[in-house]
């Protein structure tokens, strides 16, 4: 589903990534650990194609084509998609305006729309004066709506409080796997996605496949995710740069 | 009869008196136009470009949902229907001079003969116009229509309107001007005076859709007394010479309000100087103005002025222009002036062009960018304007499109 190689990547003039390879295979979820700054979300920003985010060297290949060149809306068109962390505020541009043209089918949209509480919502201006939680919702409602094969999630539970967690990750879940429990018809049939999680409490709500570890714009590691989750709890992430550093 | 002879002398000296701002036009290139357009009592029978010159500026030839309708052409009054006589009075402002011996006790009143060459022009030409009255505590449940149409070549429309909502009464009204198909060249000089009574409410949209080479200069003064309620919408979004304008509210009773919606798009060529002022001369006056303008290469100058002079006035003064082309000029100047110690009154303004991150986000929706841009444009200029029809709201997307195309 999506192959990167040896992506070098400079925001501002600064070298974040530097020669990053990652992978996510068709159905799986894949996780991105790392401490703040580590440049996740340069990752994510740099896949979905966001301007500021300059590919130095190396290459995207998503669905089998390679698509570091491509404009935003192309590779949303591809059937990528992305919850931000901070989306910007648009004001006068109404959710239920925006729905209703992204919407591939406007009753499931509305449903999901129903069942996380954000139909109060869709008059409103999309992320102006929402709280972070609202945000979330918000995201997720769009990006259900827009139906995109490969998701793109930046933290998806921070500014969440508790107990909406279970109802975000549940959805979460829903949106990835729609109605896949088995693990083979899930790479069959199922969604791909890559998710940024600093807590990993999403991960008690989604199947996740494989977990990679960025320090330092670098990839240092990857593996399973429960096990080096628990191992980044227990040691931190200098361990991770250490044990890199013993393999060069 | 000697007061009118002195008024005459001062307009006859002012014909050549330039207006403050906004290009100075030669009146001597104008004639007066038709005077003799009739248009069918049932205005469905109208070919289908005149239809569509009317829906285009908000006015419905089927009368669907209208009170009555009024439509001059020129310097002639072509058609009036009034479907609810026990609401609303509707006739020529000639015609009401005949009904009404106090109806000059409203005209030029609000407007001096002598402010600069326009008005001077409309009051020695004895302009005609419309004449509009709510009897007190009559609430019209459907909009009142007219259109001010430049039918002819190198013409020069001199309108003088008056609207009277008595108190406790409420009155719509959809103002579209126009220009016929063919007609490039004209000049439209406006008169409107407006009076809002003791809680009464004004709900006054104007709709502009000229041609490229047509200048506009209206004036217009409002007077609302207390707890009287005023909300304009002023909206320009086609291709035009110049358009200068600088409408006044006078909120003179305690309690009275306005809101002053502004939206404008200034295509190259086009220079628009749209200001509201609001003067506040009554205690516990509110106001908001909100000015949403948009260049594409022509250049807009958004001028916002509140003038506190009682106590216990607040209001409130947002200029946000975009800026869509390299070519064009956005200029936005918010006056605010306080005479009394008890007053607030404030102002946002900002010019500049969309943000990428706000593109980007749509187009990682699925958007290309030209809907991106379409979708937030939409959005900038969405004041809540009730009331349109469907066909002007189409038209409306269709300019919308196209600027989004343009912009990239």
């Amino acid at each position: 589903m999506l192959e990167i190689n040896n992506l070098t990547v400079e925001v501002g003039g600064r070298r974040v990534l530097k020669g990053v390879d990652l992978k996510v295979d068709a159905g799986y979820t894949n996780v991105l650990f790392g401490p703040n700054g580590a440049g996740k979300s340069v990752l994510l920003m740099t896949l979905m194609g966001f301007s500021g985010y300059n590919v130095i060297s190396g290459e995207i290949i998503f669905k089998g084509e390679d698509i570091t060149r491509l404009s935003v809306s192309q590779r949303a068109q591809m059937g990528m998609g992305i919850m931000t962390q901070r989306p910007p505020n648009l004001s006068g541009v109404r959710l239920h305006d925006l729905l209703k043209v992204i919407s591939k089918d406007p009753k499931e949209t509305e449903e999901l729309a129903e069942s996380i509480d954000m139909v109060r919502f869709f008059d409103r201006d999309v992320n102006v004066g929402f709280s972070g939680g609202e945000i979330k919702r918000s995201e997720l409602l769009q990006l259900s709506a827009q139906n995109p094969d490969f998701l793109l999630l930046d933290e998806p539970e921070s500014g969440v409080d508790l107990a909406s967690i279970e109802l975000l990750g549940n959805t979460i879940n829903t949106l990835l796997n729609r109605d896949c429990k088995c693990p083979g018809d899930r790479c069959r049939h199922g969604k791909s996605a890559l998710v940024i999680t600093h807590t990993g409490q999403v991960l008690d709500y989604i199947e996740t496949d494989r977990a990679y570890i960025l320090c330092n714009g670098t990839v240092m590691c990857s593996g399973n995710p429960r096990e080096m989750l628990s191992e980044i709890k227990e040691q931190g992430y200098e361990e991770c740069i250490k044990c890199k550093l013993m393999q060069i | 009869m000697q007061a009118d002879a002195d008024m005459r002398k001062k307009a006859e000296d002012a014909l050549g008196k330039s207006a403050a701002y906004g290009e100075d036009f030669n009146l001597d290139e104008y004639s007066a136009g038709a005077t003799d357009v009739r248009y069918e009592q049932n205005l469905t029978d109208l070919t289908e470009e005149d239809k569509r010159t009317l829906l285009n500026v908000g006015f419905t030839p089927g009368e669907e949902n209208r009170s009555g309708s009024l439509i001059m052409v020129d310097n002639t009054i072509a058609h009036t229907s009034l479907h609810d006589k026990d609401g609303v009075e509707l006739m020529s402002l000639r015609d009401a001079m005949k009904v009404h011996s106090w109806v000059k006790d409203y005209m030029w009143k609000l407007i001096k003969p002598d402010a600069d060459k326009y008005t001077a022009m409309s009051y020695l030409q004895d302009a005609n116009g419309y004449f509009i009255r709510a009897p007190a505590g009559k609430k019209s449940k459907m909009p009142i229509q007219t259109c001010l149409l430049i039918g002819s070549k190198q013409v020069s429309q001199t309108v003088h309107n008056i609207i009277i909502v008595e108190e406790g009464a409420e009155l719509e009204v959809i103002t579209g001007c126009s220009t016929k198909h063919g007609v490039e060249k004209g000049l439209h000089l406006g008169i409107s005076e407006m009076y809002v009574k003791k809680g009464a409410t004004l709900n006054f949209t104007m709709i502009h859709n000229w041609a490229d080479q047509i200048g506009v200069r209206p004036r217009t003064v409002v007077h609302v007394e207390e707890n009287g309620k005023y909300i304009s919408n002023y909206v320009t979004l086609k291709p035009v010479k110049s358009i200068q304008a600088y409408p006044t509210v006078l909120l003179e009773g305690k309690g009275a309000f306005t809101r002053l919606n502004t939206i404008a798009v200034a295509h190259p060529g086009s220079e628009l100087d749209l200001g509201s002022r609001v003067i506040f001369n009554a205690e516990d006056t509110s106001a908001e103005l909100i000015s949403r303008t948009i260049t594409t290469g022509g250049v807009s100058i958004a001028r916002g002025e509140m003038i506190g002079n009682a106590n216990g006035a607040k209001g409130h003064l947002e200029c946000h222009g975009l800026v869509l082309s390299d070519k064009g000029t956005q200029r936005a100047i918010p006056i605010l002036e306080a005479n009394v110690q008890n007053i607030e009154l404030s102002h946002e303004a900002a010019v500049g062009r969309i943000a990428r991150e706000q593109i980007e986000y749509l187009m990682a929706r699925g958007l290309t960018e030209e809907d991106a841009i379409g979708m937030i444009v939409r959005g900038f200029l969405d004041v809540g304007i009730q009331g349109i029809p469907d066909e002007l709201r189409a038209d409306i997307d269709e300019t919308i499109a196209k600027i989004g195309e343009n912009a990239i």
